[in-house]
């Protein structure tokens, strides 16, 4: 029995309880709720002294912008990043647990996370769910091995790359990669070619927009840059849309008394020593 | 032996029942069209991105089409339709001023593009249409269509991929909807403008299918202007 003092712990996963019901409901004509998904451009490349991860910040619902301004690229651990496009609740909650999962795991061994060992929970963990966890990842971080670079599909495979995008912009990005990485590139050139494939992802690719956000990872530190470049201005209104007081209608007024109530605390006790 | 349904419900993959396969001969191809009435002038935009899905198309696409001196109509929807139902319309107008010397008023021609779009009712043009112009006495009238040919006469109207958006927007500012003091002053061609180029920068904001720039007609006794308006172009 549960009650109030002493909750009953919910079972470790997820709640399957609703599934039989809400398919009841499907099959007569009930319209499921649609998720929000990213509709993203995410990229990630090395370089010399680390990866550059990049992002932009458009979240759709079909074809609204659900939000213009959301984080993609998530944190792992103190020297891991990751990039998430797909269903957004799936992206966030996956690198949740998983960050929490390598904060546990250097806890215990008293080690740097390694990037290999994000990318093998993550797939093992996509893949037990068959890609009905949406979320295609890009992981990046730097490492004892050195820089890592690992694209993850939404079905638990993944790859080693030096560089690569994903998402709806993927190819618009990739294109930029295929013109101009080169091995072995300075900071300055790698941070200059990761903006421009995401700005192509911007402005050639309806699921992705708004800003570029871009994350350096080199060996001992991270820097994070929040709206690296906005890509896009917004446009200017020329009328003013303050609405003047008194235009919503005052039905009614009543004035109401507080009533003055006085608190007195009261001392603890001091415990008995026997 | 076995009946032949009795061996396809043992054999899913050798049926021989007829299979009924389909295309889907539409497009949507996006696109938002706000129009304005006055009572001497009429104002219309359409923005000027051309889609599919993802992608664009291209970022300059004029979706506004002079019918007559007095009347333009702007379509949003699927463009192959848009590129068909104005070249009939237009080659109808033409018809008319060939066999009555004169050009057809805006009232007539907002009455035929009804007729032609029911005359498909059951194979419709996918397009959001809005037909703007001066009547006989000079006033700015707005025509708004369903896919089928339902027409409704207004002063304001906005439709295509925003439309839902912004037409509670239109309502409010130009219709003074929800407002307890609502001003008795007429609509001037600068607030009309100004309005029209802020609801279109709000619709950039939150609709994929609406941005690039917008072309705009303003149609007086004196002619049409034309003026373009850049938008955000993610």
């Amino acid at each position: 029995m549960s009650y109030v003092l002493c909750p009953e712990i919910p079972a470790p996963g997820f709640s399957f309880d609703n599934c039989k019901r809400n398919a009841t409901l499907e099959s007569k004509g009930f319209a499921v709720p649609k998720a929000i998904k990213t509709g993203t451009t995410i990229v990630g490349i090395t370089y010399k002294d680390g990866v550059i991860l990049g992002a932009d910040t458009r979240a759709t619902e079909d074809t609204t912008v659900a939000d213009k301004n959301c984080e993609k690229i998530h944190y792992l651990a103190p020297n891991m990043y990751c990039c998430g496009a797909g269903t957004a609740a799936d992206t966030e909650m996956t690198t949740q647990m998983v960050a929490a999962q390598l904060e546990l795991h250097k806890l215990y061994t008293n080690r740097e996370s390694r990037v290999a060992t994000a990318n093998q929970l993550l797939k093992q963990y996509l893949f037990s769910y068959q890609g009905y966890i949406g979320a295609a990842l890009i992981l990046g971080g730097v490492d004892i091995e050195g820089p890592h670079l690992y694209m993850i599909h939404p079905h638990g495979s993944s790859v080693d790359l030096p560089y690569g995008t994903m998402g709806s912009g993927s190819l618009a990005a990739i294109a930029v990669f295929e013109l101009g990485w080169k091995p072995d590139m300075e900071e300055e050139a790698g941070v200059q070619l990761v903006r421009d494939a995401i700005a192509a992802g911007i402005f050639n690719d309806l699921g992705s927009g708004s800003n570029v956000d871009i994350c350096v990872i080199r060996k001992g530190s991270v820097d994070y840059k929040r709206t690296y470049d906005e890509a896009n201005k917004k446009g200017v209104k020329q009328g003013s849309y303050k609405y003047p007081r008194g235009t919503t209608a005052v039905l009614s007024t009543k004035v109401l008394d507080v009533e003055e109530v006085s608190v007195t605390p009261i001392e603890a006790e001091r415990m008995d020593v026997v | 032996m076995m009946m032949q349904t009795e061996m396809n419900a043992y054999y899913p993959d050798y049926s021989t029942a007829p299979i009924q396969r389909q295309i889907n001969p539409y497009a949507d191809n996006g696109g938002s069209v706000v129009a304005i009435a006055g009572n001497d002038f009429v104002v219309v935009g359409a923005d000027t991105r051309l889609s599919s899905g993802f992608s664009i198309y291209t970022r300059n696409q004029n979706k506004l089409f002079p019918m007559s001196d007095t009347t333009v109509l702007g379509c949003a929807g699927c463009w192959c339709d848009t590129l068909t139902l104005t070249r009939i319309l237009k080659s109808r107008m033409q018809m008319y001023q060939q066999e009555h010397n004169k050009q057809m008023s805006t009232t007539a021609c907002a009455q035929m593009l009804s007729t032609m779009l029911y005359y498909k009712r059951f194979f419709p043009y996918y397009i959001s249409n809005i037909l703007v112009g001066l009547d006989n006495e000079g006033k700015g009238c707005v025509y708004s269509y369903d896919p089928i040919g339902h027409c409704e006469k207004a002063t304001y109207r906005a439709g295509g991929s925003a439309g839902a958006l912004l037409q509670p927007l239109l309502d409010n500012q130009i219709g003074q909807k929800n407002l307890v003091k609502p001003s008795s002053e007429d609509l001037s061609q600068e607030k009309a403008l100004a309005i029209l180029k802020d609801v279109f920068i709000a619709a950039a904001e939150r609709d994929i299918y609406t941005g690039d720039s917008v072309l705009i007609n303003i149609i007086t006794k004196d002619g049409t202007k034309v003026e373009t308006f850049e938008l955000r172009k993610d």
